[in-house]
C-alpha cells in the first residue's frame, strides 16, 4: 500500500514537472526519440512531418475534442507551425511577435513584440512560418529581413541583426534551419530585383559565418546562365524551410523564381540556381550539387517547397532520397547524396514538359506567346509552400495540392487564368469565402503517393484549393485542410475521411502533434487562431 | 541615534531645495497624494523635464534644484500659470493637483538627498556580480537568472531614486509584472516564482528554477501572492556601495 502511495506521488511529481531542458542540436537531430516534443518546423531536419505519437488512432480519432483556442492579435494569415518543448509551445503572431503558450491549456506565458520597419513588405502577406530553437534561444526571421534571437524562458530579446535591407525589397518569412551551432536562413523578395542568398550565423553571437549567393557572380560557374547584367537583379529568393542530412553534413534549400517573373527576354539562359534545390556543405556554405527543376522559368514556379528527406528502398536498393512535389506540377525523387535525378512525373495536370533527358533536364514544350498559351499548372502551382509529409510506416508521401489549375501565359505579362473564373486559385486568406469553381476548374486534393512509382495510392478531394500542408502520425493518420476551413483526419493507408472539424477560417499551415503529461494533442492554425485537439 | 541623524539629514536635504520653504500645501500630503503627484508629473511634466526631472539645463526637479529659490507656493503657481516667454506652459490643473506634484517633487528630493553620494558604475558592477549577488535573480545582457526582472535596460526606464528605493525597500513598489506568487499542490508541494499571469482557472509562473510552469487552479490547495524575494540592501551595502550599484544600474540602457 505504502509502495503504491509512493509510486503515485512520484507519478504526480513527474506529471506536474515536465522540466524544460536545453534544446541541444543532438535533440533536434534525433527529435524522433522524444515524440512528445516538436523541435523544428517539420519535426526533424529530415522534414518528414511525421509524429511518433500513437494515442490518437484511426479507431478513436472521431472522438477528438477541441481543448483550447489561442486567438492571434493579427488579421494576417496564420502560416506558422508551432514548436513544443517540454510542455511549452512557441509560435508566431503575424507578422513578427513570438508567443509562448502552455501547450496543455493554451494560456500565454509571455509575448515578445516586434514591430517590423514599414519597408518590410513581402509580396504575398505579412506572414511568418515559425521560429526555430537552439539551447534556450528562439530564432525568428522577420519580414523586414532581420534575424532575431529571443530568450525562450523570458521572451527578452538577445540580439537583432539585419540580414538584408528591407528597403531593397528583401524580406524573410521562413522558419530558420538550425545546424550544430549555426542558424541558417534565406532571404525572400525574389519577385523583385534582389539577388538572393542563404546565410549562416553563429547562434550565440550572431556573427556571419558564411554566405551563399543563389545567383553566381562573374567568374563563378553558372553566371553564364544569365544574359548580360541580369544576374545582379535576378531574384532567386529562398523563403521556405531547409533540410539537413547528418550523414553528408549537407543542407538543402529550395530556391525561388528568377526575376522579372514573366519576362525572360532580358535574362536569357537557364538562370541558375533559380527554381532549384541547392545542396550546400553545412560548415562552409560551399555548393555540393544542385538540381534545377524549371530552367529559365517564366511562370513563377518557385521551387521553395520544403525538402523532404527519406531513406527508402528504391528500384530494389536502399537509397537516401529527397522527395519533392514542386510548384511546377512535377514530383521528383532525387538521390540526396549526389543530386542524381532518379525519377520525375507530373502529380497534377502539367503540360509544360513532355519528359526528361537522361540527366533529368525537363523537355519544355509550352512557352508564353503573344496570343497566349494555355499552360498547366497555374502560376500558383500544383502546390506551393505548404509542408508535405512522409511516413516511414506506410512509405507514402502525402501532399496537399490542387488539380486542374491552368494559366494563359502571354509574353511579358502577368498570366491570366485559364478559365472564366480568374480567382480560381486565389491566395490564402484568413476568412472563409464563397467558392464557385466547377469540376473542370481547380479543386483541392490530399493525395498519398508511392515514391517508387510516383503513382497516387489514394486521394481525398476537397472543394476549394489548399494552402495547408499535411502531417502524418505513427498511427497512420494524416491531418490536413485547406481554404474551405475544415481540419481533416484521413486514414493514411486509404485516404478515408475519419474526422473533420470546422475551424471557421482558412487553413494556411501544416498541422503538428505533441503530448503533455501523456496526452496527445494535434494543433492546427486556421484563420487568425491556433486550435488544439485531443481525446476526451 | 543613527536613525535620528538620518532623519535630520533627510530634513536638511529637503530644506536645501529652497531658501525659504513654506510647506503650506505639502505638509498634509498622504502617500496617495504622492502617488497622484508622481502620476501627474509623469503625464504632464516629464515630457519636457524628463522622467527624473533633470533634462532641462540648470533645473533638477528631482533633487530640488531650480534656477532660483522656490517656495511651494511659487512652484504651484508656475505649474498652473506657466512662465511667460519661456517654453513652460500654463496647465489646467487645480491648486490641489499642482500641490500634489510639488509634494511629490519635495519627497523625491528628500529621498535623493539622503543618498546623494556620487556612485561609481564600475564599482557598482563588481558589487552587482559579487557582494550583492544580484545575478542570482536578475539578468543583464544575457547573463544571470531570469527569475527576477531583466535589468538590461533598467537605467532607461527607472530613475536613480526609484532604483535606490528598490534596493533599500524592495517591496515598496513592485511593478505588477514582477509580482511573486506561490502555488501549493494538493500533495503539499509548493512552487514559487514570478507570476506571468493568472485567470479564473489557470496560473502561469516562471518558477525559481527558471521553468515556465502552468497550473490548473483546480489542482491546487492554495495560490497566493508572496512578497518579493529580493532582500533589502539597506544594511548589507554601505551608502557608497548603494550609490555605486545605483550608478551601475542607471548605466544599463541596452536595447
Amino acid at each position: 500500500m505504502r509502495l503504491r502511495i509512493v509510486a503515485a506521488a512520484l507519478l504526480l511529481a513527474a506529471a506536474s514537472l515536465q522540466a524544460q531542458s536545453q534544446v541541444t542540436f543532438d535533440r533536434i537531430l534525433h527529435a524522433d526519440r522524444e515524440p512528445q516534443n516538436w523541435l523544428s518546423y517539420s519535426g526533424t531536419p529530415m522534414n518528414q512531418r511525421y509524429s511518433g505519437l500513437t494515442q490518437i488512432t484511426p479507431a478513436n480519432v472521431k472522438n477528438l475534442q477541441l481543448q483550447w483556442i489561442w486567438q492571434a492579435r493579427s488579421l494576417e494569415k496564420f502560416e506558422a507551425t508551432p514548436l513544443v518543448i517540454d510542455g511549452v509551445m512557441y509560435t508566431v503572431e503575424a507578422p513578427n511577435n513570438i508567443v509562448a503558450l502552455d501547450a496543455a491549456s493554451g494560456r500565454p506565458f509571455w509575448t515578445f513584440n516586434y514591430t517590423p520597419a514599414p519597408e518590410g513588405r513581402p509580396c504575398c502577406g505579412r506572414v511568418n512560418r515559425g521560429v526555430a530553437i537552439l539551447g534556450d534561444t528562439l530564432y525568428m526571421a522577420t519580414i523586414d529581413a532581420h534575424l532575431l534571437a529571443v530568450d525562450a524562458k523570458s521572451g527578452q530579446k538577445v540580439w537583432d541583426l539585419v540580414v538584408a535591407k528591407a528597403a531593397d525589397r528583401y524580406s524573410m518569412t521562413a522558419s530558420p534551419l538550425i545546424v550544430k551551432d549555426k542558424v541558417i536562413v534565406g532571404v525572400g523578395g525574389g519577385d523583385g530585383p534582389i539577388r538572393g542568398f542563404i546565410v549562416a550565423y553563429d547562434a550565440k553571437t550572431g556573427k556571419e559565418l558564411w554566405k551563399f549567393n543563389t545567383i553566381p557572380g562573374p567568374g563563378e560557374p553558372g553566371n553564364e546562365t544569365w544574359a548580360g547584367e541580369s544576374w545582379k537583379t535576378g531574384g532567386v529568393g529562398v523563403w521556405n524551410a531547409g533540410a539537413y542530412d547528418p550523414d553528408t553534413n549537407m543542407i538543402f534549400f529550395g530556391t525561388g523564381n528568377p526575376a522579372p517573373d514573366w519576362d525572360g527576354s532580358a535574362r536569357l539562359g537557364d538562370n541558375l540556381y533559380s527554381d532549384s534545390v541547392v545542396a550546400l556543405d553545412a560548415d562552409s556554405g560551399q555548393l555540393k550539387w544542385h538540381y534545377q527543376f524549371t530552367p529559365h522559368d517564366e511562370l513563377d514556379y518557385d521551387s521553395t517547397q520544403v525538402p523532404v528527406l527519406a531513406d527508402i528502398q528504391f528500384q530494389g536498393r536502399a537509397r537516401k532520397v529527397m522527395l519533392w512535389a514542386n510548384r511546377n506540377g512535377v514530383m521528383y525523387v532525387l538521390d540526396r547524396t549526389t543530386g542524381e535525378f532518379l525519377k520525375g512525373k507530373p502529380y497534377v495536370k502539367a503540360n509544360w514538359l513532355d519528359g526528361f533527358d537522361a540527366k533529368g533536364r525537363p523537355n519544355r514544350v509550352k512557352f508564353p506567346s503573344k496570343e497566349g498559351t494555355l499552360i498547366y499548372p497555374h502560376v500558383h502551382g500544383g502546390t506551393n509552400w505548404a509542408p508535405p509529409s512522409f511516413s516511414p510506416r506506410t512509405g507514402l508521401f502525402y501532399v496537399a495540392s490542387w488539380e486542374n489549375s491552368g494559366t494563359t501565359a502571354i509574353e511579358g505579362q502577368f498570366p491570366k487564368a485559364a478559365t472564366a473564373n480568374n480567382r480560381q486559385t486565389a491566395m490564402g486568406q484568413t476568412n472563409l469565402v464563397p467558392f464557385f469553381n466547377d469540376d473542370t476548374e481547380p479543386f483541392g486534393v490530399v493525395r498519398g503517393f508511392d515514391p517508387q512509382t510516383l503513382e497516387k495510392k489514394w486521394e481525398f478531394k476537397m472543394s476549394d484549393i489548399t494552402w495547408g500542408g499535411t502531417m502524418v502520425t505513427a498511427s497512420d493518420l494524416v491531418f490536413s485542410g485547406g481554404r474551405d476551413g475544415y481540419f481533416l483526419a484521413l486514414d493514411g493507408k486509404t485516404g478515408q475521411l475519419l474526422w473533420k472539424a470546422p475551424v471557421g477560417g482558412q487553413i494556411n499551415a501544416g498541422a503538428m502533434s505533441y503530448s503533455v503529461n501523456g496526452k496527445q494533442y494535434v494543433a492546427i492554425a486556421a484563420g487568425s487562431a491556433l486550435f488544439a485537439y485531443a481525446l476526451p | 541615534m543613527r536613525k535620528i541623524i538620518l532623519t535630520l539629514a533627510i530634513f536638511m536635504a529637503a530644506l536645501a531645495g529652497s531658501a525659504v520653504r513654506t510647506p503650506v500645501y505639502a505638509q498634509h500630503e498622504t502617500a496617495a497624494d504622492l502617488v497622484d503627484g508622481e502620476r501627474a508629473f509623469r503625464q504632464t511634466c516629464a515630457n519636457c523635464h524628463g522622467p527624473d526631472g533633470d533634462q532641462i539645463q540648470g533645473i533638477d526637479l528631482g533633487r530640488g534644484r531650480f534656477r532660483r529659490p522656490m517656495t511651494d507656493a511659487d512652484l504651484v503657481r508656475i505649474i498652473r500659470t506657466g512662465i511667460p516667454n519661456t517654453p513652460m506652459p500654463a496647465t489646467q490643473m487645480t491648486e490641489e493637483q499642482a500641490s500634489k506634484i510639488v509634494a511629490y517633487l519635495r519627497s523625491r528630493a528628500a529621498t535623493v538627498g539622503a543618498a546623494s553620494v556620487v556612485g561609481d558604475a564600475a564599482r557598482g558592477k563588481t558589487l552587482f556580480d559579487s557582494k550583492g549577488a544580484c545575478a542570482s535573480c536578475h539578468r543583464v545582457n544575457g547573463s544571470g537568472s531570469r527569475v527576477g526582472p531583466d535589468l538590461s535596460a533598467v537605467g532607461a526606464t527607472r530613475g536613480a531614486a526609484e532604483l535606490q528605493r528598490a534596493l533599500i525597500d524592495p517591496n515598496a513598489d513592485v511593478q505588477p509584472q514582477n509580482r511573486f506568487y506561490r502555488v501549493t499542490l494538493k500533495d503539499g508541494t509548493t512552487v514559487e516564482g514570478r507570476l506571468l499571469g493568472h485567470d479564473t482557472f489557470n496560473v502561469q509562473l516562471l518558477d525559481n528554477k527558471e521553468q515556465l510552469r502552468s497550473f490548473s487552479k483546480a489542482d491546487l490547495r492554495d495560490a497566493t501572492f508572496i512578497p518579493s524575494p529580493m532582500p533589502s540592501y539597506k544594511t548589507t551595502l554601505s551608502a557608497q556601495e548603494l550609490a555605486d550599484v545605483v550608478s551601475y544600474l542607471s548605466s544599463l540602457r541596452n536595447r
